[in-house]
């Protein structure tokens, strides 16, 4: 009983996977690319970049990278913090 | 793990993987790359002097070292950065981008061989973020290291 419903779950979500692979948009073609021919059109006149991935990451989303500079400072002081009294110089 | 050939190794390489990391990070607004991975790089090639050296020489080289006050320098240095675009618009707003200052040049529209007094604030931050996890993973490794050979110089 319990393999023949896995068996069943099993196949219900292969052609679940198949229908989805079957209905995917062409490759390519996003849905929505408003965002991104504006950031690849306006990139290198507003941000004055040549790559538009750096300027989406310091400059539009910014925010975010300070966001991911604050992870990486919070790390490191705690790493710090919690080692600091066992790295230092020997007895 | 301080045998010959690593030591070797370290000598040819290092220079060329702290060279290679620079390059990553100054050039972050024209070519694949940018702060952290330019930082994480440039970290590397010192772990890399890290790990190849005894315990005595690490700390003699390092005690000096102002790795936590780096770390410091890029975060307050992006604020910095951050709140000289609130001058003129919102928060990181890309304020020195074309006004002639250093990093303001104009990059020409198109396909261009790429300029590297160009990206504005974008060049300031990529500094600042690789300044800040150079010495921010630097600081880590070396700690542990610290820690893992105090019992015995030698592995």
């Amino acid at each position: 009983m319990r393999k023949a419903l896995g068996l069943f779950a099993f196949l219900a979500f292969v052609l679940f996977l198949f229908a989805a692979a079957i209905s995917l948009r062409p490759f390519g073609e996003p849905p929505h690319a408003e965002m991104d021919s504006y950031f690849i059109e306006h990139a290198q006149e507003e941000a004055s970049a040549n790559n538009v991935v750096t300027s989406v990451v310091f400059d539009y989303r910014g925010f975010d990278t300070l966001g991911e500079a604050t992870v990486l400072f919070t790390a490191v002081s705690g790493v710090l913090m919690a080692l600091r009294h066992y790295g230092g110089k020997e007895k | 793990m301080t045998t010959t050939i690593i030591k070797t190794t370290t000598r040819l390489l290092a220079p060329l993987i702290l060279v290679f990391g620079s390059y990553i990070i100054l050039h972050g607004h024209l070519t694949p790359g940018g702060g952290f991975q330019g930082g994480a790089v440039f970290a590397s090639g010192l772990i890399l002097l890290i790990v190849a050296n005894v315990r005595d020489k690490v700390q003699e080289l390092f005690e000096k070292t102002p790795l936590t006050q780096l770390e410091s320098l890029g975060a307050l240095g992006f604020l910095g950065i951050g709140l000289l675009g609130l001058m003129s618009y919102t928060f990181l707003k890309n304020a020195i981008a074309n006004s002639g200052f250093l990093f303001g040049g104009t990059t020409p529209q198109g396909i261009n061989p790429g300029y590297l007094n160009t990206g504005g604030t974008l060049s300031y931050l990529n500094i600042f973020v690789g300044t800040k996890v150079l010495a921010g993973l630097t600081s880590i490794i070396l700690i542990f290291f610290l820690i893992l050979r105090r019992e015995r110089d030698e592995w």
